[in-house]
């Protein structure tokens, strides 16, 4: 286990919420100090425009830009100019549907996809579909809900143009077997997406090994601060697309009827960027990096491990995934809405998700309007699952009484 | 605690295990879905002579809603749609925690500690609204609050 006591003295946080056991990182996670005190020293000490200004402040701006890109660029093992800032892993995908989608699918032409999809994966490529008449296919998961090679073979084919998986699951925690698909993936002529917001803090990533052309990811999922998205495109895709946004930075030559445009990644990124978010972020990949991803992989099992335990001693519980590889657990209880939970739980400071998660297909799947989500990360620790079990158990007294 | 048991009064659970006036029967109706939580709610009413004859309400969510939907139909049946109107206003008072006279309300009465849940509110008044666009001649398939 990770020293938890440890860890939550660096998160501000929980100073002013010491009772609070939030189980809720599937939906975002707390914030290192690190990377408030450095958007912070931003603002206070070279709070100025980036790329523009030649005097010493802007240069300062820009070179802890920059500097951020590359830790980015590195944590994930790429290069430097195939790392493009967007507002969110949303926009992001959405970005790729948008211009490779746009210029390169025809009618017919098919896109597979999976259920188990946060909705920012899915909605791009359904609704290009529906502009280009391509055929939308989700490849069908297996019993407990998991994506598989198998699967894969039996619908991918030579109309294959785009393949759109997430990375992990942020309702059942379980990680695609992405290395694997994308060896099967590359026996067809087509384009690998990877969603992976909900892995980004918890699995190291090599986009270099993993094969895929493009990979998204959010800030705030990653310890980093929100209104910042990272898009990892292979140099050679990359170079072949057009900016989809024009106006200020990401120009080269302005003429009155035509202009040319930055080289890659700029070109891609319009306006004043996130310079602060993109600082912060930067310092919060390091502090991932500090305490390392297979440890906090480890750390997340093991108390996932320890809840499910804890849970399937409950009266009327239901839990959707008895085996996750993350530290995510999504349950119900028998017959009771999960807002009704969710709020005897909030009253006694625990957090969790209730709702369908931005995945409703799955929901639909499994036949339920919302459910439950306890998700764990770095600063968690037992005791923050043994609240969730008590108040859990509070829950059910009340709704079960009589019983 | 207390908020809690404030919140889930036996009144509230009953009127969700065993609710009024639920399914629909085809009068003029108005739907709303709350897309972040999923609460669906449907509330149709007849008025004749500027009185409510029939009301009925179909849909899913939370305890709340649901007990909220059941409570609002109980209450409704029969009055006048002036009496309505002052009603819904009161009640969206009531679930805001504003002082207040409100023994009109009947059983919606009891949905007064949803103001401690201010995330809650919604649930309560989901109902209500549509009952409301319903009175003001908005009737629709389908609505998102």
């Amino acid at each position: 286990m990770l020293d938890v006591k440890r860890i939550r003295k660096d998160f501000p946080i929980y100073q002013n919420n010491k009772d609070m056991a939030y189980l809720d990182n599937a939906a975002t996670v707390l914030k290192p100090k690190i990377v408030l005190d450095k958007m912070n020293e931003y603002y206070t000490n070279f709070g100025v425009n980036i790329h523009r200004g030649v005097y010493k402040l802007s240069y300062l701006a820009t070179q802890a830009y920059e500097k951020g890109r590359s830790k980015v660029a590195s944590f994930i093992n790429a290069s430097f100019e195939e790392i493009v800032y967007f507002k969110n892993a949303s926009e992001a995908l959405n970005f790729v549907a948008l211009t490779w989608g746009e210029a390169n699918l025809q009618e017919g032409d098919e896109i597979i996809t999976s259920e188990l999809e946060h909705h920012s994966s899915v909605l791009p490529w359904q609704q290009l579909a529906l502009r280009k008449k391509a055929v939308l296919r989700y490849l069908k998961l297996d019993e407990s809900g998991r994506i598989t090679v198998e699967a894969l073979k039996e619908i991918i084919n030579e109309k294959t143009k785009v393949v759109a998986l997430t990375l992990v699951s942020n309702v059942f925690g379980y990680i695609t077997p992405i290395e694997a698909l994308i060896k099967e993936i590359r026996k067809y002529n087509c384009l690998v997406v990877v969603d992976a917001a909900q892995g980004i803090a918890h699995l190291p990533i090599d986009v270099k090994k993993m094969d895929c052309d493009f990979l998204a990811f959010s800030s705030h999922k990653a310890l980093g601060p929100t209104g910042l998205g990272v898009l990892y495109g292979k140099k050679d895709i990359l170079k072949g697309i057009k900016p989809l946004f024009y106006g200020g930075d990401m120009i080269d030559n302005v003429e009155l009827y035509d202009s040319t445009y930055r080289e890659m990644p700029y070109r891609f990124e319009v306006g004043t960027p996130a310079i602060a978010e993109v600082i912060g972020l930067g310092y919060a990949l390091d502090y991932l990096k500090d305490i390392g991803l297979d440890n906090i992989k480890k750390h997340e099992q093991e108390l996932t491990c320890y809840a499910l335990e804890k849970m399937k001693d409950l009266k009327h519980i239901i839990i959707y995934n008895h085996n996750p590889d993350l530290g995510i657990i999504a349950f119900n209880l028998d017959g009771v809405h999960p807002h009704d939970v969710a709020t005897f739980l909030d009253t006694d400071n625990v957090y969790v998700r209730a709702g369908h998660h931005c995945a409703q297909l799955i929901a639909k799947k499994l036949e339920i309007v919302a459910s439950l989500r306890a998700s764990f990360f770095i600063y968690n620790d037992k005791e923050d699952i043994d609240k969730l079990i008590r108040a859990l158990k509070k829950a059910i007294s009340f709704f079960y009484q009589g019983e | 605690m207390d908020n809690l048991r404030n919140l889930y009064q036996a009144v509230i659970m009953d009127h969700y295990h065993n609710p009024h006036n639920k399914g629909l029967k085809g009068y003029p109706k108005m739907h709303l879905k709350n897309p972040a939580c999923g609460d669906d709610i449907t509330i149709e009413a007849e008025v004749q002579d500027g009185v409510i004859k029939h009301i009925n309400h179909q849909g899913n969510g939370c305890s709340i809603c649901c007990a909220s939907a059941s409570m609002l139909c109980l209450l409704m049946e029969g009055k006048s749609v002036s009496f309505a109107k002052k009603e819904i206003s009161k009640f969206y008072d009531l679930v805001q925690g504003k002082d207040g006279d409100y023994d009109s309300l009947g059983d919606a009465n009891s949905l007064a500690g949803v103001a401690k849940f201010p995330a809650r509110i919604r649930c309560a008044t989901i109902s209500w609204k549509a009952l409301e666009m319903v009175l003001e001649g908005d009737v629709d398939e389908e609505k998102e609050i």
